[in-house]
Formats: structure tokens, sequence, C-alpha cells
């Protein structure tokens, strides 16, 4: 066994916190998509990021589809699901209170992950990396190709979404649903249809950290939930609702996990992320990057 | 609603002694058919269980918050008596009260900051604390035994009369049902459930009107927390064993599906949800296992979107619909 150096062993831990926090990210900018619109935080989103890298196995290991047809296809299929989970359990709702819209949402994700169970079983299972297994070496730290993927989607995510809230009239309606709802049912915009769509792209985003973060931590049914918790603190870190907060704030709880774990200790790694978010609530709940004045507004 | 007072005392009175004369009937019953003679013992979780969500009822359905935490309150009162008769010969009694003072001071510290927020970062707080405390209970071995769980726990006894059996244990376990049930339905009654009742119609109209939204908000929380450690303890001496399994955010969420299932609105919901949910998981999903965290999330969607007042609300559904007719 090689000596390794403190500060190689640093520079470790911060590209594995890098590689996790990106799926963090992304997880924390599907909570805010939903947030925006509905107010209601969506129990299920760690549900998307499962089914995203169970079904991509399905497709790229059981049906043996290239990565450039399967992973669209993947995340094709889990925005269907996300679509019928606004159909089937949110809009028929008929006094969408947040509480029920929150309890709805916790009783989808338990009805989401006993039929994963059902379809995939208990094991883990493995998905092959988009561009082979050889980890490069630098400074000393060791990065998986799999890890610059996952960092790569998440840039690809964030400037589609700049370009999809800046430019197009959907983006730029579900923003106006985000301000004020009832304001934008009187101007024209279809609410509902907007509720619609921000389930569908939360998504399609959530199955898409679920897809890229699997070949490197494997993925199982239960996964879900413990990355919906540790996307929600990003959130939270970040400031709801805030989607440069919800990027800065994957990041950080990504690296700070990943510190802790290595320097501290592994067994409490999940304890660190959570008291990050337990502090924030405490000392600063609008967050890093939040609005002050907006989350006084809000009912949530 | 003017005016019912008095008769709809009469009728709560009337409910409370069916209720206490079945709750003493059933273990004669029970002793008569061999079929049902096990089901005292899941009676027994029935009762434990029915003391958490009777405070968490109050708090979801009155306060209007969601706690995601329930289970670490009871898992805090389970291994506080756990820990400390095993470990140190404490007595139980002491430790019961040793278990809700703990839960109280943690309840004040989660509940504190988070409930003098606007909606629902509650749910959040809990959630962070449930997973923290189930990792704690996992990883400090020495103290807790980890993940293999904490044996040998001691059972309670009243005056030196021993609760040796699983009759004895239901009577008490019950008893004290009975009393927080009691508590519970009074504090509604009283001056504090008004106020509940106006902050989860309308927290601007309630504060409008000098209602101190937070502090009925903490107070409820605390109230709920200090109820869970209580039936953790009665757990603890009841199974004589425990495991962080049992204290998990999977049974933080199984406490809130009771409450909903039940009823959100109604203490008696909360008994009857705990009812239906421990005899699910008990006896009749043992035949599916693999089935239940589906089955849960089919309960919930469905009381949600056809039954949003609970199992308790279904006699009203049928008078309507008969009435009508």
């Amino acid at each position: 066994m090689e000596d390794i150096s403190f500060a190689s062993q640093l520079l470790q831990y911060t590209i594995t916190g890098i590689t996790i926090g990106s799926v963090y990210a992304m997880v924390a900018i599907g909570f805010n998509t939903i947030y925006n619109v509905t107010e209601a935080i969506n129990f299920a989103q760690g549900e998307f990021v499962m089914l995203g890298g169970l079904v991509m196995v399905f497709f790229r290991v059981t049906l043996n589809i290239p990565v450039v047809f399967s992973l669209p296809l993947a995340i094709l299929v889990v925005t269907v699901v996300g679509i019928l989970l606004d159909r089937l359990a949110i809009r028929p709702i008929r006094k969408p209170s947040v509480l029920a819209l929150i309890i709805a949402t916790i009783g989808a994700s338990f009805f989401i992950r006993g039929a994963a169970m059902f379809i995939w079983g208990k094991n883990p299972f493995d998905l092959p990396p988009f561009s082979g297994r050889h980890p490069i070496s630098f400074l000393g730290a060791v990065v998986q190709p799999q890890g610059l993927w996952v960092m790569g989607f998440l840039v690809v995510v964030v400037i589609v979404l700049t370009i999809f809230f800046d430019r197009t009239i959907m983006g730029k309606a579900l923003r106006a649903c985000a301000v004020n709802a009832n304001a934008s049912s009187l101007v024209g915009i279809n609410v509902k249809q907007m509720i619609l769509v921000s389930f569908a792209l939360s998504a399609a985003i959530g199955a898409l950290g679920g897809i890229v973060i699997t070949p490197i931590s494997l993925m199982e049914y239960d996964r879900g939930a413990m990355l919906a918790v540790k996307g929600f603190s990003a959130c939270v870190l970040g400031g709801m609702g805030s989607f440069p907060g919800a990027v800065t704030g994957g990041l950080m709880i990504g690296l700070i996990e990943s510190l802790g774990a290595g320097l501290i200790s592994s067994g409490y790694k999940d304890v660190f992320a959570l008291s990050v978010l337990l502090l924030v609530l405490f000392v600063k709940p609008s967050g890093l990057l939040g609005d002050v004045e907006v989350s006084k507004i809000r009912k949530f | 609603m003017p005016n019912d007072s008095r008769p709809r005392k009469h009728k709560t009175v009337i409910h409370l002694t069916g209720f206490g004369l079945g709750l003493v009937l059933l273990p004669v019953l029970a002793q008569w058919i061999s079929l049902v003679e096990h089901y005292m013992d899941v009676m027994v979780f029935v009762g434990i269980y029915s003391i958490v969500t009777m405070g968490l009822c109050l708090l979801m359905g009155y306060a209007g918050q969601i706690s995601l935490g329930h289970a670490s309150f009871f898992g805090v009162g389970a291994y506080i008596s756990g820990v400390m008769t095993v470990r140190y010969g404490v007595n139980p009694w002491f430790c019961l009260i040793l278990g809700m003072g703990a839960s109280a001071a943690v309840a004040l510290l989660i509940g504190g900051p988070s409930l003098k927020l606007k909606g629902h970062y509650l749910a959040m707080a809990t959630l962070a604390f449930c997973i923290i405390i189930t990792v704690i209970f996992n990883e400090s071995i020495g103290l807790t035994g980890g993940p293999d769980g904490l044996a040998f726990i001691p059972g309670i006894s009243i005056m030196g009369w021993a609760l040796d059996s699983v009759v004895k244990y239901y009577y008490f376990v019950w008893s004290i049902v009975l009393v927080v049930l009691l508590l519970c339905l009074n504090i509604i009654r009283s001056r504090v459930g008004r106020a509940l009742r106006s902050i989860h119609s309308s927290e601007m109209a309630a504060s409008a009107v000098g209602v101190n939204v937070a502090k009925y908000k903490i107070y409820v929380f605390v109230l709920s927390g200090v109820l869970a450690s209580v039936a953790g303890s009665l757990y603890a001496h009841y199974l004589n064993f425990i495991n962080p399994a049992s204290f998990d955010l999977f049974v933080s969420i199984k406490l809130v599906i009771m409450i909903i299932l039940g009823g959100m609105h109604s203490l008696w919901g909360a008994v009857v949800g705990a009812m239906l949910i421990t005899f699910l998981s008990y006896e009749w999903l043992h035949y599916f296992e693999d089935a239940e965290v589906m089955v849960y999330g089919a309960i919930v969607l469905i009381i949600v979107i056809f039954l949003p007042g609970g199992v308790v609300s279904i006699p009203e559904k049928v008078k309507g619909v008969w009435g009508r007719g």
C-alpha cells in the first residue's frame, strides 16, 4: 500500500463530494421545480431518482440498448411516471391544502417504492459506466470517468433550465406561478397544467440524477428516501425555491458529507448533511441564497 | 356549531363508557375464542401506538403540522428505559419519567425554532432528527447494542406487583390509553383546543385575534413528543427487546399513516387508525409481506383522495347518503 499524502486525500474527498453533490443538486432542482408551483414538498422526489437508475438498468443491461438511446428512453419513462403521479394522486384531491399534498406524495413514494421492489427485487443493480472504468489520476487523487459525466450533466441541466425559464413561454408561465398562482390564473395561465409540467420536469431531472449515479454507487429500490432527504437538505441550505441555491446547496452538502465521512467518521456520514439542515432551519431558514422577503409571503 | 356542547359532551361520555367496557370485556371474550387469543398481544401494541397517535393527532389534526420524527421520540423513550435499566439497573418508573423529560427537551429544541416559522418547516426538521437519531442508535454500539438491538430489558411492576402476563400488561397499557384520551379530549375542549382549531383554519386570523400561534404549536408538539416517549418506555418493557429498526423513518411515516387512515381530525380516529395499521402489519400482512410498503402507499392515496376524513368519517358519510336516498 503506497502512502497517500494528506493533500491528495483531501482532494480525493473533494472530488467524491462534488460528484455526489451534483446528484444532490439535481434532486434539489427537482424539489424546487414542484415547490415553486405548488408550495408543497414532493416526498416522492427520491423515488424518481431511484426509478431513473433502475429503468436505465432495464434498458441498458437487460435489453442491451446503447446509452445514447437508453438514456432518453429511461428519462421518458420516469417522466411519464411523474405525469401519472400528478394526474392520479395530486389532481384528484378535492381540497388541495399543502398538508394534503405532502401526505399524498408520501403515499405515492411508498407506492412507487413497493412497486419497484416487486419489479426489481431487493438487490442493488450495477450499470456499466458511460465511458470505461479506467480511473484517471489527477494530482495523486483518482477521478472516475463517470464522475465527470455526472458533473457534466449537472452543467447541461443548469444551462437547459436557464434557457427554459428565461426564453420559453412555458418556462415563464412556470415562473409566474411560482410568484403568485392566483394572479397567474387571472392572466390566463392554466395553473393545473403548470403543476403537471412541474411534476414532469422534476421527474425528468430526478431520473437523470439516478441514471448518472448508478454506475458509481449502484441502485436499489429503497435508495430514494435517503437521496431525497439529502437533496432536500441541499434545497434548504441553498434557499427553498432558488435554482442557483439548489446547485450551491447540493455541492456543499456533497462536500460536507464526503469530508465528514473521510475525516471524522464514516458511520455518521448521514448525520453531517442532516445537521446542516437543522442548523440552517434554526439559524437562517431562508437559506444561503433564498429571498427573505419571498419566504415571508409564502404559505409554506 | 352553536349550542350543542351539552349533547356533545353527553355523547362523548357514552362513547367513552362503551369504549371502556369493550376494553374490559375483550380479554374475557378472547379467552373463549382460541382463534383470537393471541390478539391480546397485538392489542397491547395497539394501545402503545395509540398513545403516540393521539399526541400526533393533536399536532396534525388540530395544529395542522406534520411530524416525521415521532418514531424518534418513541425511540428516545424506549432507549432511555432500555439502556438505563439494562446497563445501570435504574428503576423502570424513573426511566419512564427521565425519558419524558428528555423528549420534552428535544421537542423544545427542535420544535421551538422550526415552529416559530410559518409553514411546514417542522416536517423537515423532524425528518432530519429522525434519521440522525436512527444513526445514533445504530452507531453507539457500546450503549445501545447497535443494529443487533438491546435485549433483556426487565419488565415493569406496580408497587411490587409484576405485570408479567399479556393480559395484565394489556389492562395496564389501555388504562394509560384511557387517561391520555381523557387528557386529550379535555385539551381539545379547553382554551388551548379552541386556539389550536383556529390556527388550523387560519393562522393569520388566529394571530389577528391574539392567539399566540407559535406558543400553542410548540406546546402541542412537546406534549405529543412526551406521549410518544411514554409509549416507547412501555414498548421496551413489554417486548424486553428493542432495535433501531423499530424507530426509523419508516415507523415515523407509519405513525402518520395511522392518523390519516383513522381520521386526522378526531382522537377516536387516532385510536382506530393505530388499531387498523397495527393489525395490518402484525397480523394480516404476514401473508404477503413484501407488499407491505405498497399497501401503505395505496391506503394513503385512497384516503387522501376519497375519504379525507378517514375511517371515522364513514358513518357520517353513510348517514348522508341514506338521508338523501
